[in-house]
């Protein structure tokens, strides 16, 4: 039999001046299960809540109710009251007399009247509830970071500077991502490898941080603070204990004609290479597909120049599986193919370059020297077109994307800057549908492009370019001077779209971390939490979550950090025990909860049962991990059995409470 | 059908912890007045609403029943409003189809910020229960106390 | 056909390809053929039947058939094989326990599409070409074959053969169907008259529990109308509240689900046209969240289940789309 304390609080005259408390303490009185009533001044003051703990020992209480504010303000306080008293702290449930009720309704009877309702619901429901233990689960003190570009670099070094070992999953031979292949950044124009390298270095020095490079996720297992990831490293056919990166063997390597990938295929690299001069780690690869010893067993050239022996033809790939309290993503972006905008003749001339193969053409380690040169030609080019917005914007989103990739207008005012400022014998036009800039320096940066550096912006879009004598002719529309334009240009720069790295995907599928239609991760909250993921544990940094300039990707990839030793200092996690618990005897195991739960806290095992006749059946049944769960209840709801439910608010609690409340 | 002016309908109200229970109390704390006919009971979320409770709340003599939650997107849970969206408006059609009249049952959503649009809605949405009268379409007779 | 599904099952049992074979055989009438398991191919050819009265649909069967040991082969019609892969999406079914012989179907007939017709005692009923001839106490009559077939055939809207290992028969498609046009008609209605419609149908409802116990979408371990815990444990309707109640919980519960097979109505022994209630809900989701056929396909996400930022608010339904 419950027995249960019903406390009802004046809250000064908050509540006692609208509702009769000492009548609804009477009346709470009558209510079957209780066995003792009473109302005070502060329910919440010291001698308020010692009044509730005498009376739980006295009365050998089994439930409370507390009819007093919103349990948002005090449940807490009033929990603890209870646990202190004995009881457990869900054994108690908080009719909100005030809020409610006190405060909204002017007539004595009818407030007092309401305030009895309200109770008796609260009584109603505490008769089924169940005491309920705050789960603990371990936390592994190691981070993982998905992605070695700044976003991960930066992450794993702020997470390392704290004292936790991380390590840095990169899919290529070198961390350094997009970062490394751009030549200047905006709005400070200071050159982006001389900001990243140092930070390469730092990262690949850093005691607490292994860099895995050339690998990929293969599988997550777990939950916040104990993720068991498996990561296979790729062979590169070289020991990298022993490469000293002196690069003899990409010189000796007779393949020549493989398409450079940090050049984007824009001049041509070895079968063995290190993708650029400051690679971390500064490792020779071997690429299967070009390698003609690999193909065929005839070469071996490399392994003769080799004086350290570091390169072994019969390396495996290699399965690492490593435990992490924390996992970052830091996948990036990539530049969207363009096959798609065929009007902008990219396909059709080496001379229409996008965003991204014009920054290698400027740059000093790139294919031409740093020289602006023609790629078709080698000429020196002085009319260029930049086309903004390509595959950016578009409506519908069948060619393009519907979102606005954001660092188109500040790379390409820095473009057009840098080519008036080397070559001041060009002419450059800019074509937009607006110019975004919202950002710190950002809009007196595009100023000093148009009024100092006397760049065309051109608010319309490029209809057509058309390769015609060695020339680009582009037909455009001038929105502001309601004209066409025909320029004959040397060369077009498209601003292509950026969009997820194809590696989120398959990734996010692993992690069960959510994404939007665009492919980008979602953050926990869009504005009080956007470096989480709504699955515990995982968070964002990057362009993996939306599109991002490196000082945003820089504050965001902290900010993550900050998360994760947050999390990496707590020996372990209290989880809520309002969790949800499936009754295995009627789980179907059809899958209709695991679907709609936004953290994927939900597994199947089979699972035997005695059948009749002493037989055994394997089921299908659902488990939830209650470390992840946070009790949201759609899975209470998807379940057609009625096997999973709630605890705290469970199907019969609720129903309880409506039974009080229209009785 | 005449305004009974002696109804005094009963109305349940379930509302989400995170934004429309916290939109109710802001109403309260401005001390915004709606009818004392409506009873509010916390979930933790509105895809914790299951369609069995509104019929339970017919069935015990409820005349109406209306679902506040966080606004599509500010889900506390990111997608929990949007599965109950689907659900509700499954349920309130399906309740049409079967003659049940359309205002008896409503979904809003209720930020916690907006404290006067939730005492604004339990007004409206009273208003317009009094106007349908008692509920007969789905009451259980045995459940009728008077 | 009749034979070659014969044949089949019998050489597919001596030929040890499955321990069994889940097929239909007579009952007390010819025309009430029930659900059977046959283990050899003596019993199949004494006992098996396959004809124009073979209209249950036997994949359900499958989920307690499927844990057994040994493999079972099953004939399934094309709107059968819908609720089979609808299970299989569900996890209810051990697909490699099972030998999926789909038999292609030009509908079947039942009794009460022949009574309409103003046929009594009738004793026996055969098809020649398009025709049905009915053998009746008071002699023989022919009828056109598309008269006599059940209603739920006359608006099929799929002769595919789902995930089947063989077929006997030839791959249909989709059809074009006018399945909702008496969906349609009660939406047209007044809510009075809608009211009345189903009070008067429901109304007829013993709660046997006999389209809840064949429906292939409820097949639960255990119903939440039988489980004490759930708080709506209901074993008769004692009230048109729980008359409702029942009806409406299981609408809801299939939604999204529902392959649209109608076993419901086709077993109610009240002729309560319950496929209307889960039909209205197949036809709403259709047109609020796309089109979606349960059981169609293995990677779909049922619309219950999934859902867009820019669904359509309750407010469509509430707010009454013709005013109130």
């Amino acid at each position: 039999m419950q027995r249960i304390g019903v406390f009802v609080c004046w809250c000064g005259s908050n509540i006692a001046a609208t509702v009769d408390v000492e009548k609804v303490a009477q009346t709470l009185a009558q209510e079957p299960g209780v066995v003792y009533s009473t109302h005070y001044q502060y329910m919440c003051s010291q001698a308020g809540q010692e009044m509730i703990q005498n009376a739980i020992r006295e009365h050998r209480l089994t439930g409370v109710v507390i009819c007093s504010c919103s349990p948002r303000m005090h449940e807490a306080t009033f929990r603890k009251t209870v646990e202190k008293a004995g009881l457990n702290p869900y054994l108690l449930e908080i009719a909100n007399i005030r809020e409610h009720c006190s405060w909204i309704h002017k007539d004595k009877l009818t407030a007092t009247e309401k305030a009895v309702i309200l109770g008796r619901a609260a009584i109603a429901k505490v008769q089924l509830n169940a005491p309920l233990t705050a789960g603990q689960s371990p936390v592994t003190k190691r981070a993982l970071v998905i992605g070695g570009g700044i976003a991960g670099i930066q992450t794993a070094l702020d997470i390392a500077e704290a004292g936790f070992p991380v390590d840095i999953v990169e899919k290529k031979p070198t961390i350094g991502g997009k970062m490394a292949q751009i030549d200047k950044t905006f709005p400070t124009l200071d050159c982006a490898a001389c900001i990243l390298t140092p930070k390469m270095v730092d990262a690949s020095q850093n005691e607490n941080i292994d860099i895995i490079s050339y690998a990929q996720v293969e599988k997550v297992q777990g939950f916040v603070g104990s993720f068991s990831v498996t990561i296979r490293k790729k062979a590169r056919y070289v020991d990298e204990t022993k490469c000293t990166g002196c690069g003899l063997c990409t010189e000796k390597c007779p393949q020549k004609k493989v398409p450079n990938e940090f050049n984007l295929g824009l001049d041509n690299r070895r079968a063995i290479y290190i993708p650029f001069a400051q690679a971390v780690p500064k490792v020779a690869a071997i690429d299967p597909n070009y390698c003609t010893m690999l193909k065929s067993g005839k070469c071996g050239v490399c392994a003769k120049v080799c004086t350290a022996g570091a390169i072994d033809y019969k390396q495996q790939d290699q399965l690492i599986t490593r435990e992490y309290g924390a996992i970052v993503v830091a996948t990036g972006f990539e530049p969207i193919r363009l096959d798609k905008f065929d009007e902008f003749a990219y396909s059709q001339s080496p001379d229409v370059v996008t965003s991204l193969e014009f920054e290698r053409l400027m740059n000093a380690a790139g294919p031409t020297g740093g020289t602006l040169l023609r790629p078709s030609d080698g000429s020196h080019p002085h009319t260029l077109v930049f086309v903004q917005c390509v595959g950016s914007r578009c409506d519908g989103g069948e060619k393009g994307k519907s979102y606005c990739s954001k660092i188109c207008c500040m790379y390409t005012a820095k473009h057009a800057m840098l080519i008036r400022e080397k070559y001041p014998d060009t002419e450059v036009y800019v074509f937009y549908i607006d110019v975004r800039t919202p950002g710190k320096n950002f809009d007196e940066f595009y100023r000093r492009a148009v009024e100092e550096y006397g760049v065309h912006y051109i608010k319309g879009m490029v209809g057509k370019v058309t390769p015609q004598d060695g020339k680009l002719k582009v037909q455009a529309s001038d929105l502001l001077g309601g004209r066409q334009l025909r320029i004959d240009a040397d060369m077009v720069i498209l601003a292509a779209a950026i969009e997820p790295d194809k590696t989120a995907r398959p990734l996010a599928t692993m992690l069960t971390a959510s994404m939007d239609t665009n492919d980008f991760f979602t953050e926990a909250h869009p504005k009080l939490r956007p470096v989480e993921s709504p699955t515990a544990g995982i968070f964002l940094s990057g362009a993996c979550q939306g599109p991002k300039d490196i000082p945003e990707t820089v504050a965001q990839a902290s900010a993550a950090a900050a998360k994760v030793i947050g999390l990496l200092v707590k020996d372990s996690l209290t989880c809520s025990p309002c969790t949800a618990k499936p009754d295995e005897l009627m789980c179907n195991g059809c899958s209709s909860c695991e679907k709609v739960c936004p953290y994927g806290a939900i597994t199947y095992i089979d699972k035997p049962f005695r059948g009749p006749n002493r037989t055994t059946l394997i089921r299908r049944v659902a488990q939830v991990n209650p470390a992840v769960c946070q009790g949201c209840g759609a899975c209470t709801v998807a379940c057609p059995s009625g096997a999973m439910d709630l605890q705290g608010f469970s199907n019969q609690q609720i129903m309880a409470e409506v039974d009080a409340i229209c009785r | 059908m005449p305004v009974n002016e002696t109804f005094k309908p009963t109305i349940v109200a379930f509302c989400c912890n995170w934004c429309s229970y916290a939109g109710a109390d802001l109403s309260g704390t401005n001390r915004l007045q709606y009818p004392a006919n409506v009873k509010i009971i916390r979930i933790p979320c509105s895809c914790r609403l299951n369609p069995m409770f509104i019929l339970r709340a017919f069935q015990r003599g409820a005349d109406g029943v209306i679902l506040c939650g966080c606004h599509p997107g500010d889900c506390h849970y990111t997608t929990g409003n949007y599965y109950a969206r689907r659900r509700m408006t499954l349920l309130f059609s399906l309740l049409d189809y079967m003659g049940i009249e359309r205002g008896r049952t409503r979904v809003e959503w209720v930020s916690a910020a907006e404290g006067a649009k939730f005492a604004a809605t339990m007004n409206d949405f009273t208003e317009t229960i009094i106007k349908l009268g008692p509920n007969r379409r789905l009451e259980d007779l045995r459940c009728k106390t008077e | 056909m009749q034979d070659r599904v014969m044949e089949k099952a019998a050489a597919l049992l001596e030929s040890g390809v499955c321990t069994r074979v889940l097929g239909w055989k007579t009952g007390e009438f010819f025309y009430d053929v029930t659900p059977a398991v046959f283990t050899s191919a003596e019993e199949v050819r004494t006992q098996m039947v396959y004809n124009p009265f073979c209209g249950p649909n036997l994949s359900k069967y499958l989920i307690a058939e499927s844990r057994k040991e040994g493999k079972i082969a099953v004939f399934l019609k094309p709107c059968d094989t819908f609720s089979f892969v609808q299970l299989q999406k569900e996890h209810r079914i051990a697909r490699d326990k099972v030998y999926a012989v789909g038999v292609q179907c030009d509908g079947m007939i039942d009794m009460d599409s022949l009574k309409a017709l103003g046929l009594r005692g009738v004793t026996a009923a055969r098809e020649v070409g398009d025709n049905l001839i009915v053998s009746t106490l008071y002699g023989e009559k022919t009828v056109p074959r598309r008269e006599a077939l059940s209603l739920r055939c006359r608006v099929c809207k799929s002769k595919r053969l789902n995930d089947c290992d063989e077929i006997i028969g030839e791959q249909g498609g989709d059809l074009p169907s006018d399945r909702f046009a008496q969906v349609e008609a009660l939406e047209a209605m007044t809510p009075e008259e809608r009211f009345a419609f189903w009070r008067s149908e429901l109304s007829k409802c013993i709660r046997c529990n006999a389209c809840r116990n064949v429906c292939p979408a409820c097949s639960c371990e255990k119903c939440v109308f039988d489980n004490p815990g759930s708080g709506v444990r209901n074993k008769a309707a004692a009230d048109s509240f729980e008359e409702n109640l029942f009806h409406i919980i299981r609408a809801f519960h299939v939604a999204g689900r529902c392959t649209d097979c109608g076993e419901c109505s086709r077993v109610c022994p009240q002729g309560i046209p319950l496929h209307l209630l889960n039909r209205k809900l197949i036809k709403d989701m259709n047109q609020l969240y796309g089109p979606y056929q349960a059981g169609a396909d293995f990677d779909s996400k049922p619309p219950m289940l999934a859902f867009t930022p820019e669904d359509p608010e309750a407010s469509i339904i509430t707010n009454g789309r013709d005013g109130q």
